[in-house]
């Protein structure tokens, strides 16, 4: 079951700084990152992985990316 | 272009776009541009603000393409790259503020965030004191940042709204075109000119605009942005951009070397003054205001180029932040800080932590 964080339009650094609080609240786990721009998917990825996170899977979703990152 | 997409979101990506511009920016100045001035994004809408006669200081009235060829370039790639996304209602309002009082503040010091960086690599030891400033500023919005501040989200807009900036910039450099700079005359038809002091020196127009294009077009691949720089290494540990701006300040030396143009010193330094204090608190209200608004002065230009409207607002919040700037003799000049320039610089703090503090959400 995973907990998504919907960052949609809102800009730098705010789609990273959600994701980063649901990181240190859930530790592990599969979270869905929801965002509307090339930059904050690029951002949220590259934030994910230097927390040691796995990003599992990108799609494009709407008008937007649905980023889903896990962590055993 | 898949593989091209991801290498600009690589650190040699950034490293690269880094260099490009580093290398780019002390030619500007070799070939016409002021001193330590190859580009200055806040010095550069000072001048477009003069150009349209929303100041009226003679030495500082250009319509600079490169600002307009930041825009046109970010949209092209935008384009190219399938980015173009037109979005706005993010507190349209704040960001004007933010933009004006960002210009402000960094008239104060005398450049934007790339220009501090390319003074030092020019020599002029003045810039440690507004980096330490715009360091400063930007760590002050990480706290607001760390307890919930945040302007709003954007929404999905009709395309036109998108097209708005880089429309207007068109319609400068069409204004531009039919009335171009007279040898010895302050004015041609609608638009003004400086006959001397910064305003005056500039690169050819069609160099100007092409190295806009070219820096506008990479900066939007790779994002690049001088206060995300040290935005993200505070509040992240994250030094992504950080490499991107390093690579700048590095290459814009040895470039400065090699055709040189290095002259180490505090004083006489172009376009610049010695007031340390105000060097530095002109940049903490900079790089306050920038990190509110969620991008330095380049990167606005580029969002607007990719159709953030709201970023468009902050570009437009600057120009006329230097229109109050030099009518209200807030801007500094060689001599030291404008009359009014400290009381504005209080205001503007003043400003950004009442905006600080009163949009926090958690």
């Amino acid at each position: 079951m995973s907990t998504i964080v919907d960052a949609r339009g809102l800009s730098c650094p705010q789609p990273v700084l959600m994701t980063m609080d649901e990181i240190k609240k859930v530790s592990k786990g599969e979270i869905e990152v929801l965002v509307d721009t090339d930059t904050s998917k690029e951002n949220v990825s590259r934030a994910a992985e230097s927390k040691g996170w796995q990003v599992k899977d990108v799609q494009g979703k709407g008008e937007g990316y649905a980023i889903t990152i896990y962590k055993d | 272009m898949g593989q091209l997409k991801n290498f600009f979101a690589s650190r040699w990506g950034i490293i690269g776009v880094g260099a490009f511009i580093g290398v780019l920016a002390p030619l500007l100045q070799k070939w016409g541009n002021p001193g330590n001035m190859g580009i200055c994004v806040a010095c550069f809408e000072r001048d477009i603000a003069g150009a349209v006669g929303l100041h009226r200081a003679a030495v500082v009235q250009y319509m600079r393409p490169e600002i307009i060829g930041f825009v046109l370039g970010s949209l092209i790639a935008a384009y190219l790259f399938k980015e173009f996304r037109a979005r706005a209602g993010s507190a349209p309002i704040v960001r004007f503020i933010l933009g004006a009082f960002a210009m402000i503040g960094a008239l104060v010091f005398l450049g934007c965030p790339w220009r501090a960086l390319l003074r030092l690599a020019g020599g002029d030891g003045n810039a440690l004191f507004g980096l330490a400033g715009l360091i400063f500023g930007i760590w002050i919005g990480t706290l607001f940042l760390k307890s919930g501040y945040n302007l709003g989200r954007s929404e999905k807009t009709h395309t036109s709204v998108g097209w708005l900036l880089p429309l207007t910039m068109l319609g400068f450099l069409v204004l531009m075109l039919i009335f171009p700079q007279i040898n010895g005359e302050a004015k041609s038809g609608i638009l003004f000119y400086s006959l001397k002091g910064p305003g005056a020196m500039h690169a050819p127009l069609i160099v100007s605009l092409v190295v806009g294009l070219a820096v506008g077009f990479f900066a939007q691949r790779s994002r690049f942005c001088t206060m995300g720089a040290f935005r993200d290494l505070i509040l992240f540990r994250q030094a992504h951009l950080f490499w991107g701006l390093l690579a700048l300040a590095v290459v814009a030396f040895l470039t400065n070397l090699i055709v040189g143009q290095f002259h180490p010193g505090f004083v006489k330094q172009p376009v610049a003054h010695t007031m340390e204090t105000w060097n530095f608190l002109g940049m903490v209200l900079a790089g306050l205001a920038f990190a509110l608004a969620g991008g330095c002065p380049g990167r606005q230009l580029f969002l607007a180029g990719e159709g953030d409207g709201d970023a468009a607002v902050f570009v437009l919040g600057m120009i006329v932040g230097a229109g109050f700037a030099h009518n209200f003799a807030l801007a500094s000049s060689p001599k030291g800080v404008g009359p009014h320039g400290i009381a504005a610089t209080i205001i503007g703090l003043l400003v950004c932590l009442f905006i600080g503090f009163t949009m926090r959400k958690r």
